[in-house]
């Protein structure tokens, strides 16, 4: 019997020759990821331990993006903890304020995250990192911090379920957010608890790294350990154009043909329409024509999910001498600075404000309902983010959609939930 | 390692981090700032009328989103001995034994629980009487490598221990 991607990367990094679903394994570690927000917590861990050194002053990621720039004094003190560790850590691998970016579009952007790898993040969408055929999953703090002193984790092995998406996409409009958010609304938030969702055929073949990465990233939105994509060769051209190349090897592995899945889920281009999440769980998803003219208060793009290039020039191209809806609110967050900065050689951040949006430095900012467009009681927002929790943008009586930055964009211009192909034209 | 005793208190299911502790109080890491908002979003005066030992009693997939470790903490320092669930979110899952908060998989008892029981467990065995009703369920065992970490008093413990050893 064979392995699948990610046994075979789980028994490499354990330096085991075979692994099998459900055994415990201790893994090395390549990249471990904190944030903001849970770094502080691992930092005391690590220092209540009497941890003196990380165990890899260039393994260990540290990247405040949740609330900075800091939104209060408080958020400061947390930022504050992680930045002073990173100094005292001499860890080269923190980027402040000016540098940073949503870190699971600028780690990739920094070359950090490379096929094979494992790499464990204290943030649940550690697993984006799949769109490389990565293993890559998010974990809490303590285990943040154990990982940040010995290099290792304990993993147990996980099934894998895999999903075959056969044909073409409909349209031009179809993202990965939408193949994606159609698979969660197919198997539930609890459909692929603690195994791993490994995505092929034809239409992730197709598939932009881009939408690998959305497709990826909300794999922990179905209960799942990992989302992983297989390494071709449009990820090597990914990894080859980013100017900070690689600074060490890695392997790229593919699943046998005799592999052992825990089930093998087919769905065809001809059934998946564009996606809207209703409140609120992720899978409460919709064809866009059954949410159409829900009336908006509030629609943001971006996010770990959704605040790639690609993203940004969907909004763009369907925003160009458009306006904003009367009474709707766009705020547009770019993932990194480098993508800040493309949005602008393109002409693209001109367009959003011409046409009344906002256009924000990189934040995870509203995704969470930290800052930067917290909605009101009773408020309605659509989003190209990954969660619609009750309370996740703000009040506890406000709602959240979740949908593609195309659905974003047009929205924006109705002021209610809309279909791109309805004010493009077609 | 004893028996826990409590009064229950009833969630449904999907209960996630959000509904746990929102995001708008992790701006800070300290645990009884976090525990002054547990639960909140789900049920707003859970907080102020949790007591010390008491236990949650949720339907399936409890702890689902973020990674958030603020979620346990928060959980644990408001005083909750334990929570059962029919099964937990992955990472709260790994969560909840890194940091020391006991947690028990058991459909049957999160079934026929109503709020208020009195209820006593058993971590070991996984058996979970209910003192109100008189019915007794039996929970899913703890998997050994986590019986270790509870043993060691948490991951951190335990990974010392074994670096040391």
């Amino acid at each position: 019997m064979g392995m699948t991607i990610t046994e075979k990367i789980l028994a490499d990094h354990a330096g085991r020759e075979k692994v099998t679903p459900g055994e415990l394994v201790t893994c090395d570690v390549d990249i471990a990821l904190g944030n903001d927000i849970t770094a502080p917590i691992a930092i005391k861990a690590f220092e209540g331990a009497g941890a003196k050194k990380v165990y890899d002053t260039e393994k260990v990621v540290l990247v405040p993006d949740h609330f900075v720039p800091n939104k209060d004094i408080a958020s400061a003190q947390q930022a504050q903890i992680m930045r002073l560790f990173a100094k005292d850590q001499k860890i080269t691998n923190y980027f402040e304020v000016g540098q940073m970016g949503i870190e699971h579009a600028l780690l990739p952007e920094r070359s950090l995250t490379l096929p094979g790898d494992i790499i464990i993040g204290a943030d649940s969408h550690t697993c984006t990192y799949g769109a490389l055929g990565a293993f890559s999953t998010g974990v809490g703090s303590t285990d943040l911090a154990a990982t940040m002193i010995t290099g290792k984790i304990w993993l147990r092995v996980p099934e894998t379920m895999k999903f075959v998406f056969n044909g073409k996409k409909k349209n031009k409009w179809i993202s990965g957010k939408d193949y994606i958010l159609y698979t969660i609304g197919k198997i539930g938030v609890s459909g692929a608890l603690y195994r791993a969702m490994e995505f092929t055929g034809s239409m992730i073949e197709e598939a932009t790294m881009d939408d690998r990465f959305s497709l990826a990233n909300m794999a922990v939105e179905a209960g799942a350990k990992n989302g992983i994509v297989h390494t071709d060769r449009k990820t090597l051209d990914f990894i080859n154009s980013q100017d900070q190349k690689p600074s060490r090897e890695y392997k790229v592995y593919e699943s046998d043909d005799d592999a052992n899945y825990h089930s093998v889920h087919e769905f065809n281009g001809d059934d998946i329409d564009l996606q809207v999440a209703f409140p609120h769980l992720p899978e409460n998803t919709k064809p866009v024509a059954e949410a159409k003219n829900i009336k908006l208060d509030q629609v943001v793009v971006g996010s770990c999910t959704n605040g790639r290039l690609a993203d940004l020039e969907v909004v763009a191209g369907l925003l160009k001498g458009q306006k904003v809806a009367d009474g709707v609110r766009m705020i547009i967050i770019p993932a990194t600075q480098k993508i800040y900065k493309q949005a602008m050689a393109r002409g693209y951040v001109e367009t959003f404000i011409d046409a009344g949006a906002v256009f924000s430095t990189p934040t995870c900012g509203p995704c969470l309902g930290g800052h930067m467009g917290i909605l009101a009681e009773g408020e309605k927002c659509l989003a190209t983010t990954n969660r619609n929790f009750v309370g996740r943008m703000g009040h506890p009586k406000s709602e959240v959609y979740l949908a593609s930055p195309a659905i974003a964009a047009a929205s924006a211009v109705t002021g209610v939930i809309t279909d791109p192909a309805d004010i493009a034209g077609e | 390692m004893g028996i826990i005793k409590g009064k229950c208190w009833k969630f449904g299911a999907n209960v996630d981090t959000d509904l746990i502790i929102p995001a708008r109080y992790l701006n800070t890491s300290d645990p009884v700032e976090l525990a002054k908002h547990v639960m909140e979003d789900a049920s707003p005066s859970f907080a102020g009328k949790v007591g010390k030992g008491d236990i949650i009693v949720a339907d399936e997939n409890f702890g689902c989103g973020s990674s958030r470790e603020h979620a346990p903490i928060a959980i644990k320092t408001a005083g909750v001995s334990l929570v059962i669930a029919p099964f937990f979110a992955r990472i709260f899952y790994r969560n909840a034994f890194n940091m020391g908060l006991p947690i028990l998989e058991c459909e049957a008892a999160v079934k026929d629980i109503v709020e208020g029981d009195e209820i006593t467990a058993d971590l070991a065995t996984g058996e979970i009487k209910n003192l109100t009703k008189g019915n007794t369920y039996k929970a899913e065992p703890i998997p050994p490598f986590m019986m270790e970490l509870i043993d060691a008093g948490g991951l951190m413990n335990y990974t010392m221990k074994t670096m040391a050893n």
